[in-house]
């Protein structure tokens, strides 16, 4: 076993998700299934190779430091589940 | 033959010669919609409004001369690019009511060839899948036969084209989105380099993966389309200022003397016979055009599928942390708390793939695993890079089959994650490379299937690509078959 029923909740959580019973037994089983499969990777020989986290040749990507335009606050609301005020709202965050 | 089954560059003259109208094609091109869309189900949203503004625009400034070779021609786009004031969805219920307030990169850039949009098409969520199955918004059918899927997660874009329901279409590609589904369908699929293409206004998967190109009927097609799409952008870091050749210039330009490499590692067990057999019989055909093939070796090849499965969930768990109800999207209702309405909305607004995705990368980044996973992995990425960079010292382009097996059939792959992510084997490690490919028509199965034959090149060698997929396509001569709708 890979992973646990309770590391799978634990997971979960992390990732802002909730899953009912049997959903979590479902994951639990295909993520060690899938976690399996990635063992292969323990058979290659990667002692000094640098990660490549991204297949850009650019080292960096500077712009210049200049004003542009940007949303208006109505059209940055426009889609907003609610809105009140010219703010972005939300169910009350503290007891 | 009727306008919508023409190509952009057939078409194009028509136009300039004043044979036909963006209006005409454009009508004609909706009849088509009209005629297969419900069984094909190519599309999420149509754009039939706004694409007949467009298309009597682009007349207007066709007959003041001012016309580009993609004025006027009906495109449809995959629904992961931002269309300013049109739904885009992502096949997503999280954004089943996103209209977005800006228009992505490439949007801009094809508005400005004036081209026609038809409409936004059907994918996998968030482009999480290889046959359309992941949809919020249901499956889309392979147009040659509709027990089968027409590949993913552009397998709208794809079937669209296949099925003449536009002369071309957008899709994007993290580890085969694009050739997958376009070997599926019978039809060119172009993934450029990573940087190539804009991702501005993409909505993101796995960011270093991730890149737009375009689906086409012919070769030709795809280069005038990569002249449009091509390009730096400022907005998106990863852009390249790699100077943006013309890239028609590379059609019909012929391979003599070239070295083709053939990797042994991607003519192995799991291959159909039949793809095999297509695919052997494309070699040939890329000898008769004067080229030499040579056998090459990509060694890290068979560790592409769990690198990229540890990869592009990590990435993906971190850019779809965004998608929790509060500044667009869906929102679940009832919530006691602000933890409780993320939760609730990120369960109910994801698909299953899309949370088992978010699951392991979350995992796979976790305290304790980041090691063991996501670095461990980044480092196979080299290797397999390297692979690639030492292979071609050897050889101009490298030949592959783009799929293990024709079209599967609707289902067939869905109860077995496992299963699914072995359709990608061939595509993913270009990705992992940032390298271009191209999958390009190269037969059919004895039961009438289309199969495809991808070439690959090195960074920024999309000249390269077409010019071989061209000379390919010209000598091969396959046998022009329409799916019978």
């Amino acid at each position: 076993m890979k992973i646990s029923r309770e590391q799978v909740a634990w997971v979960a959580h992390l990732a802002r998700l909730e899953f009912k019973e049997d959903e979590t037994k479902k994951f639990t089983a295909q993520m060690n299934d899938i976690l399996s499969y990635m063992d292969k990777l323990s058979l290659v020989d990667t002692n000094g190779v640098e990660p490549l986290a991204n297949a850009t040749l650019r080292k960096n990507a500077f712009r210049a430091d200049d004003v542009r335009d940007s949303l208006s606050p109505d059209a940055s609301l426009a889609n907003a589940p609610e809105a009140r005020g010219g703010f972005f709202q939300v169910p009350k965050v503290i007891e | 033959m009727e306008l919508h089954q023409l190509t952009i560059h057939e078409l194009s003259e028509k136009l300039r010669s004043k044979e036909t109208s963006s209006e005409e094609i454009t009508a004609s091109t909706f009849g088509r919609i009209d005629a297969v869309e419900k069984d094909v189900h190519a599309y999420i949203t149509l754009m039939k409004e706004t694409a007949f503004a467009e298309a009597k625009r682009a007349d207007e400034a066709i007959k003041k001369g001012e016309c580009g070779v993609l004025t006027g021609i009906p495109i449809a786009l995959k629904d992961i690019v931002c269309t300013k004031g049109t739904l885009t969805t992502c096949g997503s219920r999280m954004l089943s009511n996103f209209i977005p307030p800006y228009d992505a990169a490439v949007i801009e850039k094809l508005r400005a060839a004036g081209a026609v949009f038809t409409g936004k098409t059907n994918m996998d969520e968030f482009a999480m899948g290889s046959s359309t199955e992941t949809s919020f918004y249901g499956t889309s059918r392979n147009p040659w036969d509709l027990e089968r899927i027409p590949g993913g997660s552009s397998g709208g874009s794809a079937a669209a084209v296949a099925a003449d329901e536009c002369i071309a279409s957008i899709g994007s590609d993290t580890g085969g989105s694009i050739r997958q589904p376009a070997a599926l369908c019978g039809v060119v699929g172009l993934k450029p380099t990573y940087g190539r293409v804009s991702r501005f206004g993409l909505i993101a998967f796995a960011s270093s993966l991730d890149q737009i190109g375009p689906f086409t009927k012919d070769v030709e097609d795809a280069a005038i389309m990569m002249n449009v799409l091509a390009g730096y952008d400022n907005r998106d870091s990863t852009s390249s200022i790699e100077e943006v050749p013309d890239y028609r210039q590379f059609i019909g330009k012929g391979i003599e003397g070239w070295a083709v490499g053939i990797p042994r590692e991607f003519f192995v067990g799991g291959l159909d016979p039949e793809v095999e057999k297509a695919v052997r019989q494309a070699v040939k055909t890329v000898e008769e055009a004067g080229a030499r093939c040579v056998e090459v070796s990509l060694p890290h090849t068979e560790y592409s599928l769990a690198v990229y499965y540890i990869v592009a969930p990590a990435e993906a768990s971190s850019n779809l942390a965004r998608y929790d109800g509060v500044k667009y999207g869906f929102r679940a209702p009832e919530s006691r708390d602000l933890l409780d309405m993320y939760k609730k909305t990120r369960s109910a607004g994801f698909g299953t793939e899309v949370k088992r995705r978010i699951m392991l990368g979350t995992y796979a980044l976790s305290s304790g695993y980041y090691d063991a996973y996501y670095k461990k992995a980044s480092q196979v990425r080299s290797l397999i890079k390297r692979d690639f960079d030492e292979a071609f010292t050897m050889c101009d382009a490298i030949i592959t089959p783009t799929t293990p097996t024709p079209a599967f059939r609707i289902g067939e792959k869905t109860g077995d994650p496992m299963q699914m992510y072995l359709s990608d084997l061939f595509t993913i490690s270009t990705n992992m490379a940032g390298i271009p490919g191209i999958s390009v028509p190269c037969g059919y199965s004895a039961s009438g299937l289309p199969i495809g034959v991808q070439f690959l090149a090195a960074h920024f060698q999309e000249g390269r690509l077409l010019q071989i997929a061209s000379a390919y396509e010209k000598q091969a001569n396959i046998e022009k078959r329409r799916p019978n709708l």
